[in-house]
């Protein structure tokens, strides 16, 4: 990825009018240079990234919108999620495209550190109300970025978009166990904002919230901290709640020729060089798993707590042996474990990269934490990757006992804008 | 991994067996008095090297390290160099895990079995001085232990007697159409199945036979066991267009649990519990009570499930009534208060009977699902403290 480089003013308005056309915008044409100087820090337009959060996770300050791929899915994972379905309103397919030329440039605003609109929280006409909500004055993007994906419920017939439907965006299937939440499944389409600081991230959800008003609506959205998985080597393996190293065998942004296979759908079609996203909210029942012994914990998962070892030994990034036996003969990794399960070499080859998050919502009515996983992962078909992982930890896993599935989308994630163009534009084509 | 707040690694021979205890502070529980000392163990291919040849009666925790390439394990021996008095297993090459043991002054022995054949290497006098802290086993600890082991076999095996008695009774009433019966037989017969539900539940191919409920379905998978035939029984909230069972699929769903739990009994007549075994399945059934009855998810058509919410403190009440004599000995404290805490939750159930049975979870408020809940937990939590409370 080459998305490392040079910090980038947001796409200018005049740029998107002159694609456009004037006619398809309703606000008066704004000068580029005015909204180029309305940065939203004057510290941040100084040499940016200096944060503390983002050295954390590694993560770079700015992140440029444009490119062969969209931000966000090899992007080193940031400290912060806030994740967001819509449902797409009584609009014309022309009103849906205007929706997405409207993220794309305020996403393309807000990633380089500019107010969601022209004249930002404070700059505009003192009698009307400010076009940036500004929480995010004086705040670096802090790695921010933005991605932008479409649900299977896009696709009917109500934007002529059923013929345009990627084979590989299926519904995903009933996996054993499930309880999934009608209110927490599903929606037309997504948005994934990730930052090092919460409020930067809640602060893109909510003003794209605000632009999408009368043309989408929030239908779920989901907070997280703690990113669970590392998607670049320089990254050390954070953890989940259970308290265990997650991610450690992940795909990593750096095994290039991986993620070309695994991340990066192909074909000819408008997907090509974008992925599929499948969020799964994963509640954990975190109070009986801290009464469950160590053993049985390491057990469950095939690693050890401490170092996050597969139990067959070695270090982290020792490469299980799953015929490796212990006392009796029995397998050091159990044929139940975690590991066991979701280790590519039990599942033809499927890998994903996983870009998840903690998350804790307050307690739920019997006052326990509501807590649990927001598992994200990226790949390049859902039918030969997410679906038949998920079945068959559904089936086996012993640490089903302690999960439970209750939110659940799947959304095809376009490949990244040319600087003259918007995300998803391809689906219009 | 060695957690936090472990005491600092002592290697004895170079401190003075006063300094020793001054360092050792930790109180593992009230009335065992005894210091902690933490040893380190290197297993490697030809040498099993602990970093003294002494330490002071009390809690001893050997962290071993495999430097190794091959499966390891570890023994303190007694002074006889057989009998086992603690030992850490399938250590892979690399890992370290913590042996924690309770040891008396004595003559010991330390041993690796690199490979988990032969006779081990390295095998090393061990001393462990009298700390002057007495320690709370008994010379009988080991006995007690045993019939505790002895006497929870007996248990599960009476159970699962009872569930085939009370399964077969069960199936031919559903069989021959007695709806009437095989409801009024449904929860008093499941119950000899929650009480032990934690052991049926360790053989992975009955359970999803037998127990499965239909949120755990996948799709095209067949529904067999107490759950698909509850639906046909108490068809009330089942989805619109939900046909009744003919008679040809009654037969094959009763006829197939009966089968499966006559082959559950033949199961369970080989089993050998250990005491961890015990405590954790303890444990294991309040978890089942916190993860599926508490919030009426097990008997999602029928609503009985407080009927299985007692059974499963029935069974953790006997796992815990088994070993409750060595737990005196070794914590009075928490004895006490794991009395009380399951004399509370029994009489938070004890206000839903109805005759002979419960109130429907149906039936309940919200406020006293959460004041059962909030009692779960509040016997749950002390309850995981009662493995590390016997076994070291």
């Amino acid at each position: 990825m080459s998305d490392t480089d040079d910090p980038q003013p947001g796409l200018s308005r005049r740029g998107l009018l002159g694609f456009l056309g004037a006619g398809a915008v309703g606000v008066g044409a704004v000068a580029a240079g005015a909204a180029a100087t309305t940065t939203r820090s004057p510290s941040f337009a100084a040499p940016a990234g200096q944060s503390t959060s983002a050295a954390q996770s590694g993560a770079a300050a700015i992140y440029p919108f444009h490119g062969e791929h969209q931000s966000g899915i090899v992007t080193p994972a940031q400290d912060r999620l806030h994740f967001a379905a819509f449902d797409v309103s009584d609009v014309t397919r022309a009103e849906l495209q205007e929706l997405l030329q409207d993220w794309s440039y305020a996403a393309s605003r807000m990633m380089a550190g500019l107010s969601a609109g022209d004249l930002g929280a404070v700059g505009g006409a003192y009698d009307a109300p400010p076009d940036d909500t500004g929480e995010a004055l004086d705040l670096p993007p802090a790695g921010l970025t933005i991605t932008f994906g479409f649900g299977p419920s896009l696709f009917d017939e109500r934007f002529g978009l059923a013929s345009r439907r990627p084979a590989a965006l299926v519904d995903l299937p009933h996996f054993p166990g499930d309880a999934l939440v009608e209110n927490l499944t599903g929606g037309d389409l997504c948005i994934q904002a990730c930052s090092d600081d919460p409020q930067v991230a809640v602060h893109a959800i909510r003003n794209l919230s605000r632009i999408a008003f009368g043309r989408a609506s929030l239908r779920w959205s989901q907070l997280g901290f703690g990113r669970t998985s590392s998607t670049t080597r320089a990254q050390v393996t954070p953890r989940n709640l259970f308290g265990f190293k997650d991610g450690t065998a992940n795909l990593r942004a750096e095994d290039t020729a991986l993620v070309d296979t695994h991340v990066w759908a192909d074909g000819d079609d408008w997907m090509t060089g974008g992925s599929y996203l499948v969020a799964r909210k994963i509640r954990m029942t975190i109070e009986t798993w801290d009464r469950t012994s160590l053993r049985e914990q390491e057990t469950v998962v095939g690693r050890t707590k401490g170092d996050g070892a597969p139990l067959s030994g070695g270090g982290e990034f020792t490469e299980p042996d799953f015929s490796a036996t212990g006392r009796d003969d029995a397998p050091l990794i159990a044929e139940t474990s975690h590991v066991r399960l979701a280790h590519p070499s039990m599942n033809n080859g499927a890998t994903l990269l996983r870009r998840g998050y903690n998350f804790v919502d307050g307690n739920d009515e019997l006052g326990r934490l509501n807590a649990g996983l927001f598992f994200i992962c990226f790949q390049a078909d859902p039918r030969t990757q997410f679906v038949p992982v998920q079945l068959s930890l559904a089936r086996h896993d012993a640490m089903n006992e302690y999960l439970r599935h209750v939110g659940s989308g799947i959304f095809a994630v376009p490949p990244g804008a040319t600087q003259d163009s918007y995300v998803g534009a391809g689906l219009f084509a | 991994m060695i957690p936090r707040s472990a005491p600092t690694t002592v290697s004895l021979s170079a401190l003075g067996l006063a300094a020793l205890v001054a360092l050792t502070g930790c109180v593992p529980n009230a009335t065992s008095a005894a210091g902690s000392t933490q040893l380190t163990v290197d297993s490697s291919a030809d040498a099993c090297t602990v970093s003294a040849a002494e330490a002071p009666s009390g809690t001893i925790s050997f962290v071993v390290t495999n430097s190794g390439d091959q499966v390891t394990e570890f023994y303190l021996l007694a002074g006889d160099g057989l009998r086992i008095v603690g030992e850490a297993e399938n250590i892979g090459p690399g890992i370290s895990r913590t042996l924690v043991v309770q040891v008396s002054p004595g003559d010991y022995f330390t041993v690796c079995k690199p490979g988990m054949a032969g006779a081990g290497v390295g095998k090393a006098a061990f001393t462990v001085i009298d700390s002057g802290n007495p320690l709370a086993l008994g010379d009988d600890l080991t006995a007690q232990i045993d019939t505790a082991n002895a006497n929870y076999k007996s248990y599960v095996k009476d159970q699962v007697e009872n569930l085939v008695t009370g399964t077969e009774a069960f199936a031919a009433a559903y069989i021959a159409g007695d709806d009437d019966a095989a409801r009024a037989l449904y929860a008093p017969t499941r119950v000899f199945w929650e009480r032990i539900e934690t052991v049926a539940e360790s053989f992975g191919d009955l359970d999803p036979r037998m127990d499965l409920r239909e949120a755990d379905l996948e799709e095209g998978q067949d529904w067999t066991g107490w759950h698909a035939i509850e639906k046909d029984l108490w068809p009330a909230e089942a989805e619109p267009g939900f046909q009744p069972y003919d008679q040809t699929k009654r037969e094959a769903l009763a006829t197939q649990l009966v089968d499966d739990t006559h082959t559950l009994y033949a199961d369970v007549q080989q089993l050998e519990f250990t005491l961890a075994q015990q405590t954790n399945g303890a444990i294991g059934l309040l978890d089942e009570v916190a993860s599926g009855k508490v919030t009426g998810e097990e008997e999602f058509w029928s609503h009985t499930d407080l009927w299985d919410f007692q059974a499963n403190i029935d069974g953790a009440r006997v796992l815990y009534e088994g070993v409750r004599d060595i737990l005196m000995v070794k914590d009075a404290a928490l004895a006490d208060r794991l009395d009380a805490e399951f004399s509370a939750l029994q009489v938070l159930l004890d206000e839903q009977r109805v005759g002979a049975g419960f109130r429907l979870y149906t039936e309940l408020e919200a406020a006293q699902v959460r004041a059962l809940s909030d009692q779960v937990n509040a016997l749950a939590e002390p309850l995981s403290k009662l493995t590390a409370a016997l076994v070291l």
